[in-house]
């Protein structure tokens, strides 16, 4: 292989080399230190005179004296069966004192954008055993349904306990998951590692690790090459794949960094204009395939820069994704575990997989009421600041007890708790039952008499 | 979409010099703007973009890894075109009009590149019936026959840049698209298909002002902010808010005869979601699957971005082409800023001097544009025909003051504004009626007097009052509790939620609420007019707010909503209400 001596200039993760042979756009390049040592990196602009190299590691130790080898192919991944059990560097390099991973196949880690026509449509509905999950805002195979969270919330608490207890009921088929985190603290992976391994999910888990003080840059790749590990268990494998990738807030923060390296014009707040698209493509890659086992089903987390949901980041992921989970910072300081606010929480994929022959005829309806009843409480909760219980009306203070009892025993329940589907709707005519039958203007007649506690059992009906 | 090399003009090549992600530069290319060229060894599909001296700027529609410089490029001589004829129904394309089914069987189930396939089967036979006469004159955009496509007729067309000339022969019979089926007296040929560049409107003998309206089926919608058959519409929200939805609804529903569904950088779950779910919905008019009448063109967001930046002109052309037949097409883009940004994009790797937020000087033009193209119009051939085009705009932050959002308002007629606030409360469609508005109102009175009733526009603003004043109550209602309202006040906020809770919020997933005509529309809305004089009058007669809000029938009224025959219930109910009322007045 030629190595070029052409180095002509290094900016951040940026090197420019000139005169080489025609090069490839997107080839891995290889650039060899003077002491031997490798530092891989990726064109992003090729022409006759000048190709411009990003660096997926430090730029430290890289001169005009290094030589530059470009490899002529694109960035593949080795994937196999074996690397389930397996921690690998946000490179893709074994860091468990493990040997190299011995590869079935090479894939190329962009990964191809699945054709709309192929797609199989999401329809397996996912018990994650939280209530506010599956009775609000139901995950179902195939879906993309991140996590939004702010800084010194226990969203990772509710990744892990998601991980844990996502199945599908009455289901036997394999699955594993993908974890990939981007800049986290070691301490924050020892403790996704130490549960992995507490809860046993670690043999049937591919970890990639590439922590705070990993190289940025490097941060690029680090979900792409979960991604493809993940679509080679699932639709060369038949897995049921869960890939939880944590925090994007880092790799977007990595993709200003090398978007202000080229010069680029930015879009809002530095970011590039091209962050949507480039978002798109990792989110995207999540889904089923007609006719073949297997599935890519996405939980990123991301921490809002000052809780703020119209940040770039979280904006654009939100437009991207089916829904949200928001973690509130309120609830969390009321006390209240798993704090996820319900009102801007929304899992769009939601109606395909509940209702009868998936979950219970009634979720739609017991959701849709429990939310319009939770939003209103909410709402009298500034009313009742200034004017005082007394002064509302019966119907007002009953939504305001709800409001209440929502949060308390809806949303609060244990890091270890597993509610069924069962219980989660059980709980929610409960709390139902506690406002008077008429209104409930949004179920219907037929499942109040079948469901409700007071009508049910009783020869009393509406 | 396959492009023919032009055989009059002889394929230059030339040479790569330069690739940067989705724009790559050649040498030595005689090229025109907007001329289809092919890149590299592969022959990826792109277009001319720019040209500087020597170099031709192009954006590719497909991957650019692995391309390297000083591979060939060649020139077609021909501008991005879409394929026109029949088997434009039921299809799904990608941005630049490849049949996504095609795309499956030769490349499997993920879209990789360098495939080419036509937008049309040039295989499938079809029975054209012929409409010209031998030594008829025919002239651009005369009908010279049809084939019944699907429970759709395929007029087919002289195409509008050809000449006028006399018929010798016409044929009838089952013919490909390009087989002849008509010559002209000089010797010209005409086949079923028809190219036309997509960045070219369609020519029309007059465009018109619209005076029907589309409807929708969707209540807040067809009752309160109407859209024009010909009329343009845009529906900005948030993440959440609805905006797929509804736009979804609308195609499902929409009277129109044809419906071009663009999907411009969304989502693919949300595609297949259209794509399972037409083939088995029927049109409330004609009882056959919606599919039957439908374009889908799908180029989700991780697909190439300068594909993206096509499909909305594929979308519309191939509208256009269905308008030019007399038919009443509406088109849905979602979304509209996945296609600026896709602009803002590739405008940004050629280096030009950015507007506001990054988008490139030119965006208010192209938009403005492409919603020129909407238009109910007389076709060169007489017939009258529409599109209507409806955007969704996905506004960052949900910011209504952002480019995009802002360009599109200055020039569409309807605004329907999604509200973040709403949708969390699970009031769907979650179009704010105090934001909102339409500038079809006035145009489209005739229409509502003679089809609806006489009585609609004024039941209309009366809704609209009530609304309006309910905004300024409830300011009050914040400081100082509901109660301390005067009673005939209390009584407008129950009136109000009422408008609200049974007229606006209609249930998308409830298969009788899904669609409600203009007949149940007047209906629900004139019982909910009758409960509040009946209310007033009550009120007036001593009667107070707290018993007039547990009047029976008012509980039953929503009901209403999910019952497909509702007329007698709905007499019952307004009957009772009368009951009711007069007993409690009696009792005052």
């Amino acid at each position: 292989m030629k190595e070029y001596r052409t180095i002509n200039k290094i900016a951040g993760p940026l090197v420019f080399v000139e005169k080489t042979e025609p090069v490839a756009y997107g080839e891995l390049v290889n650039i060899v230190l003077f002491d031997g040592t490798i530092k891989r990196g990726q064109v992003l602009d090729t022409s006759d005179e000048l190709v411009v190299v990003q660096i997926f590691e430090t730029t430290t130790g890289i001169g005009k004296d290094s030589g530059v080898r470009f490899t002529g192919e694109t960035i593949k991944m080795p994937v196999g069966r074996e690397m389930l059990g397996r921690i690998l560097s946000g490179g893709g390099k074994p860091i468990d004192g493990g040997p190299e991973i011995v590869p079935e196949k090479r894939l190329d880690i962009t990964g191809a954008a699945i054709n709309p026509y192929a797609r199989g449509m999401p329809a397996d509905f996912i018990q994650t055993g939280i209530s506010t999950i599956d009775g609000t805002n139901t995950l179902v195979r195939g879906q993309k349904l991140p996590i939004f969270s702010g800084a010194g919330l226990p969203h990772n608490n509710v990744a892990l306990q998601i991980a844990r207890q996502a199945k599908v009921p009455g289901s036997t088929e394999s699955f594993a998951v993908v974890f990939a985190a981007m800049g986290i603290t070691k301490e924050e992976a020892n403790y996704f590692m130490q549960d992995f391994e507490r809860t046993g999910a670690l043999e049937r888990a591919v970890v990639f690790l590439n922590l705070a003080d990993d190289p940025a840059v490097e941060r690029i790749i680090t979900p792409r090459l979960a991604l493809t590990t993940a679509e080679y268990l699932a639709f060369e494998l038949g897995m049921h794949v869960l890939v939880i990738l944590t925090d994007m807030t880092n790799y977007c923060e990595a993709l200003r960094q090398i978007g202000a390296a080229r010069e680029e014009v930015p879009g809002r707040r530095g970011y590039p204009g091209y962050m949507y698209t480039d978002l798109a493509c990792i989110y995207e890659r999540a889904g089923m395939i007609k006719g073949q086992k297997g599935s890519v089903t996405q939980i990123p987390i991301l921490t809002m820069p000052g809780d703020d949901i119209t940040h770039p980041i979280p904006d654009l992921t939100g437009y991207i994704t089916e829904g949200q989970i928001v973690v509130n910072r309120e609830l969390h300081r009321k006390g209240i575990y798993p704090p996820i606010n319900v009102l801007p929480s929304l899992s769009r994929l939601m109606n395909l997989g509940i209702g009868k022959g998936h979950t219970r005829e009634d979720h739609k309806k017991v959701s849709d009421q429990m939310y319009a009843g939770y939003a209103e409480g909410n709402d009298l909760r500034g009313l009742v600041a200034i004017v005082g219980k007394d002064a509302l009306s019966e119907r007002d203070r009953l939504l305001l007890e709800f409001a209440d009892l929502f949060e308390n025993r809806f949303v609060r329940q244990g890091y270890d708790e597993d509610r069924s589907i069962e219980d989660t709707l059980n709980l929610g005519w409960d709390l139902l039952s506690t406002l008077p039958v008429e209104q409930l203007t949004r179920i219907d007649r037929d499942l109040i008499n079948k469901y409700h506690p007071k009508f049910k059992a009783g020869a009393k009906k509406v | 979409m396959e492009v023919k090399e032009k055989k009059t003009k002889e394929a230059k090549q030339g040479v790569l010099k330069r690739i940067a992600g989705p724009v790559v530069t050649a040498v030595n290319l005689d090229a025109h703007m907007y001329d289809v060229v092919k890149v590299g060894k592969e022959e990826l599909m792109g277009e001319v973009i720019k040209i500087q001296g020597e170099n031709v700027i192009i954006q590719v529609y497909e991957d650019t890894s692995g391309i390297r410089p000083g591979e060939p490029v060649s020139n077609t001589g021909l501008s991005l075109a879409a394929e026109l004829g029949p088997g434009l129904l039921t299809s799904i394309y990608d941005g630049i009009q490849r049949p996504l089914a095609v795309l499956v069987d030769k490349m499997g189930n993920f879209i990789e590149r360098g495939v080419s396939a036509p937008g049309l089967s040039h295989e499938k036979k079809w029975t054209f019936k012929p409409i010209a006469k031998v030594g008829q004159t025919v002239e651009p955009g005369t009908i010279i026959g049809e084939v019944q496509e699907t429970n759709i007729v395929h007029k087919i067309m002289i195409p509008p840049n050809a000449k006028a000339g006399k018929v010798k022969v016409i044929r009838s019979g089952d013919f490909t698209v390009d087989e002849t089926v008509c010559v002209l007296e000089d010797g010209r040929e005409f086949p079923m298909i028809q190219r036309w560049p997509v960045r070219v409107p369609r020519p029309v003998k007059e465009k018109k002002n619209p005076t029907i309206p589309l409807i929708t089926g969707q209540r807040i919608l067809d009752g309160l902010f109407p859209i024009a058959k010909g009329g343009t519409a845009a529906i900005p929200g948030p993440f959440g808010s609805g905006k797929t939805v509804t736009q979804q609804q609308l195609a499902k529903w929409s009277d129109a005869e044809i419906v071009v569904y663009i999907g411009c950088g969304e989502r693919g779950n949300e595609m297949t979601e259209v794509l399972t779910e037409f083939p088995h919905l029927e049109d409330p008019k004609s009882g056959k699957p919606l599919m039957e009448r439908t374009v889908l063109i799908a180029n989700t967001s991780n697909m190439p971005v300068a594909a993206r930046e096509a499909s909305v002109y594929t979308g519309i052309t191939i509208a256009e082409y269905f308008r030019d037949m007399g038919y009443d097409v509406s088109l849905m883009a979602d979304s509209t800023s996945r296609w600026a940004e896709a602009m803002r994009e590739i405008s940004s790797r050629l280096e030009e001097m950015p507007g506001e937020e990054g988008y490139p000087a030119y965006l208010a033009a192209r938009l403005s544009e492409f919603y020129e193209r909407a238009g109910l119009v007389t076709s060169l051939n007489g017939d009258p025909g529409s599109v209507s085009v409806i955007g969704a705009v996905s506004p960052p932050g949900g910011d209504f003051s952002e480019p995009v959002t802002q360009n599109t308002l200055r020039i569409v007629k309807v605004f329907w504004a999604l509200d973040a606030k709403l949708s969390q409360r699970r009031h769907f469609p979650a179009i704010n009626w105090l934001n909102s508005y339409s500038l079809y109102l006035e145009a489209l009175q005739g229409y509502y007097d003679k089809e609806v009733s006489p009585e609609w526009n004024k039941i209309r603003s009366w809704a609209m009052e009530v609304l309006q004043k309910e905004a300024e109550l409830q300011e009050i209602v914040q400081l100082v509790g509901s109660d301390a309202l005067p009673e005939a006040e209390q009584v407008t906020i129950e009136v109000a939620r009422m408008i609200r809770e049974i007229f606006l919020q209609q249930n998308a997933y409830d298969s009788v609420d899904t669609f409600c005509d203009m007949t149940k529309q007047y209906d629900m809305m004139k019982a909910i007019k009758l409960f509040a004089d009946l209310a007033y009058a009550a009120q007036l007669a001593g009667v107070s707010p707290a018993q007039i809000n547990a009047v029976k029938s008012k509980g039953e009224l929503p009901q209403i909503k999910f019952i497909k025959d509702y007329k007698p219930e709905l007499a019952k109910i307004e009957k009772q209400m009368d009951t009711e009322f007069s007993a409690l007045r009696s009792a005052a």
